[in-house]
């Protein structure tokens, strides 16, 4: 009898260690070999389907981005539909979507590495690399909505004939230098947990690619003292780059707010933006992880539902404090009175472009908190790839409201007008958004998506520790 | 070389709206002073007229006694005006020498910040080379640049009239050549509703209405930019009507 009660207990705590194992990805060690062998094997394997994918966004690209760049380029900015007084449209509305996105890239990876989610380690690369790619197509809006592109090095500070340096009060300067800076540090954040696993691909590869990665990975012989100080470095950039990017959002913002432009002119600008940026960041993160998810080979063992769970909860709490900050917004400015901010907040609720208002409330709002608060729908990949799309939707439509819809409606109403984007400047869009996809592709066939030693690092720190009769995971501090 | 004014100048104008009829002569004179491209009926009506000034038409009164309200509202000229701080190449500086707010083609590279952020919305855009028919070319002033494309572009306060009165008083000695200058706004306005002056001089006939008129008000004054620019309506204050 008391034999056989232990059986039972023995089988139900193998069942119970199996759910575990199967739950987290943490509990679920393979060999390392096995593990790395499943990366390479993911970065090395191309369908038809995939090349067909490549070539279809690199033709989006040649054509709908520097095509029309061209053309508009040679004919003039007049092919866009902007026009007095709203003097920005798509173009910057793009642009700042791309920076909020590319910047919670890296703040989703940074912040999770400093408070050690250990949730965190399959992914915090396929943020990273969001990040990069998303600021390579934003930073191109600054140069496409140019009048004169071809004059864009006024804005450089260097030593010049003309004697002149930019305008440090301008805001547009200042973002110039923010976007530069985050660039670089994001890059350097991207590339330094990288390097291990670059390693690991040298050792793996032969030919031309075992020469690119032996360059990359700059002798990486993994002893004690290299791993020490690459943490050390970890460490200090996931610290540094946090207070960089709620700096530079919050100078992105200020192209707005700085203006006297009403509607814009807010203090509050500043961290709403942030948490914008944030909340569709991280949407963006859960989008890509389920299209990697689903196309590459092996990742349904490092991406699976408790990282969707896990998102979606940050999705909530992002989404509910975004509309914390829409909602401060209408109330400073009801109680500053400012007429004419007054007419503009009425006018996005009522006017002839409302729809994307509620657009924006519906997709950021209704949308998240219907769904996400729901463990079943937060573990459905699929179900959270489209919660997030419509995040993202939300996010363009709330930076749509904010820059040429308030533009419209300023303080002279002679003045009114309403702006009409052009098939142009759609298309300059949809062309940025397939240069992502396209350097993403490629990306994911060029360097390790999955941070292969920080897994095997967590799988090492994670035990099952019998606690009673139940088994409780534990992490132990590796450092 | 022209001798350098020991004080610095500070032009400014007064609109009567009492006395404007809104027959736009003065947007036709500032065109032909200026080579203001014209940009087709179509591009007119979408709200790119390269127009530096403009008569906004209100309506006043209930159906049936409805009446027309116009307001000349060009650049301003302000103090402290917000298209300066925002250009990040210095396109849009302040002068010393007028007190005026230039625009410098050159170094414009077409950010288009300055024109969200001016609250007259005074300025304009190139938005495409517009051509000049051939008879056309040949009323192309001299004195002012011809704008390309991708460049922003305002009221100037006919600098370059200013600039020639300079010039003459400083050459001929006679300082009160200066004070003779206007724009072609002012000098086009057949009911006399613009008048422009040197509001630094004690003499002038707009210092006193610009500064002391009680029907004196300047538009967005709430705002902070300081406006060169007066407007005279209808006795009370701001705006108020008889």
């Amino acid at each position: 009898m008391a034999a056989e009660t232990s059986y039972l207990t023995g089988a139900r705590a193998d069942l119970e260690q199996s759910e575990l194992a199967e739950e987290h990805l943490m509990l679920d060690p393979r060999p390392r070999e096995e593990m790395n062998q499943m990366v390479m094997e993911a970065m090395t394997t191309t369908t038809p389907v995939y090349w067909a994918w490549v070539g279809g966004l690199a033709l989006i690209v040649a054509v709908c981005l520097f095509g029309v760049w061209g053309y508009m380029t040679a004919t003039g900015i007049g092919i866009t539909g902007i026009r007095r007084p709203v003097f920005w449209g798509v173009f910057i509305v793009t642009f700042v979507f791309w920076i909020g996105i590319s910047h919670a890239g890296t703040f989703v990876s940074a912040i999770l590495r400093v408070f050690k989610a250990e949730f965190r380690r399959p992914f915090t690369r396929a943020a990273e690399l969001m990040t990069t790619f998303g600021l390579a197509g934003g930073a191109m809006y600054p140069l496409i909505h140019l009048g004169r592109v071809w004059t864009f090095y006024y804005m450089v500070p260097y030593p010049n004939a003309r004697w002149l340096w930019p305008n440090m009060r301008s805001p547009l300067v200042w973002d110039f230098l923010a976007i530069t800076t985050y660039l670089l540090s994001s890059t350097i954040y991207l590339y330094l947990p990288l390097i291990p696993d670059l390693a690991m691909a040298r050792d793996r590869t032969t030919g031309l690619r075992h020469r690119i990665y032996r360059l990359l990975a700059l002798g990486w012989r993994g002893t004690e003292a290299e791993w020490h100080r690459l943490r050390k470095a970890i460490n200090i950039f996931a610290f540094a780059i946090i207070p960089v990017m709620f700096s530079v959002h919050t100078i992105v913002s200020w192209d707005f707010a700085v203006g006297v432009v009403a509607g814009w002119h807010s203090t509050i600008f500043g961290p709403y933006f942030i948490i914008g940026a944030i909340l569709s960041g991280v949407a963006a993160v859960v989008t890509i992880l389920f299209v990697l998810r689903s196309t590459m080979r092996n990742f349904k063992y490092f991406i699976r539902p408790e990282h969707f769970d896990a998102l979606g909860k940050l999705l909530l709490v992002f989404s509910m404090a975004w509309a914390y900050f829409f909602f401060n917004e209408y109330l400073l400015s009801w109680y500053g009175g400012e007429e004419a901010v007054q007419r503009i907040l009425t006018l996005h609720a009522t006017g002839p472009s409302a729809w994307v208002w509620y657009l924006m409330l519906i997709c950021n709002v209704a949308i998240p908190w219907l769904t996400l608060w729901n463990r079943r729908i937060r573990r459905n990949p699929l179900a959270m790839f489209f919660i997030t799309l419509a995040i993202n939707v939300g996010m363009y439509a709330e930076r749509y409201t904010i820059i040429p819809l308030t533009l419209g409606h300023q303080r002279m109403p002679f003045d009114w007008g309403i702006y009409n984007p052009s098939i142009f400047e759609i298309s300059i869009a949809i062309g940025t958004m397939a240069m992502f996809c396209l350097l993403y592709l490629l990306a994911s066939r060029a360097i390790p998506l999955i941070p292969v030693w920080e897994v095997q690092e967590g799988q090492m720190a994670h035990s099952l520790k019998k606690v009673g009769k139940a088994h409780v995971p534990s992490v132990t501090e590796l450092e | 070389m022209a001798q350098v004014t020991e004080q610095p100048r500070k032009w400014g104008m007064v609109i009567d709206l009492d006395l404007c009829t809104g027959c736009n002569a003065c947007v036709t004179a500032c065109a032909m002073e200026n080579n203001i491209h014209y940009t087709g009926e179509d591009e007119v009506a979408y709200g790119r007229g390269l127009y530096w000034m403009r008569i906004q038409r209100y309506w006043h009164g209930e159906y049936p006694n409805v009446g027309p309200e116009f307001t000349p509202m060009l650049c301003q000229q302000c103090g402290e005006a917000p298209c300066e701080p925002v250009c990040p190449t210095y396109a849009s500086v302040h002068s010393n020498e007028e007190q005026i707010n230039l625009q410098v083609y050159n170094r414009c590279i077409g950010t288009r910040y300055c024109a969200n952020n001016c609250p007259y919305h005074a300025r304009v855009f190139n938005f495409f080379d517009y051509e000049i028919p051939a008879p056309m070319n040949a009323y192309l002033n001299p004195d002012v640049t011809v704008r390309s494309r991708g460049v922003m572009e305002k009221c100037t306060f006919c600098v370059h009239r200013l600039v020639h009165a300079r010039i003459d008083a400083d050459t001929q000695g006679d300082p009160s050549l200066e004070n003779e200058v206007t724009t072609a706004c002012a000098q086009a306005c057949p009911t006399n509703a613009i008048m422009f002056g040197d509001l630094t001089d004690e003499n002038s006939p707009i210092r006193t209405l610009f500064e002391r008129s009680e029907r004196g008000f300047q538009i967005m004054e709430e705002l902070g930019t300081f406006p060169s620019i007066t407007y005279l309506k209808g006795g009370g204050v701001y705006g108020g009507r008889d």
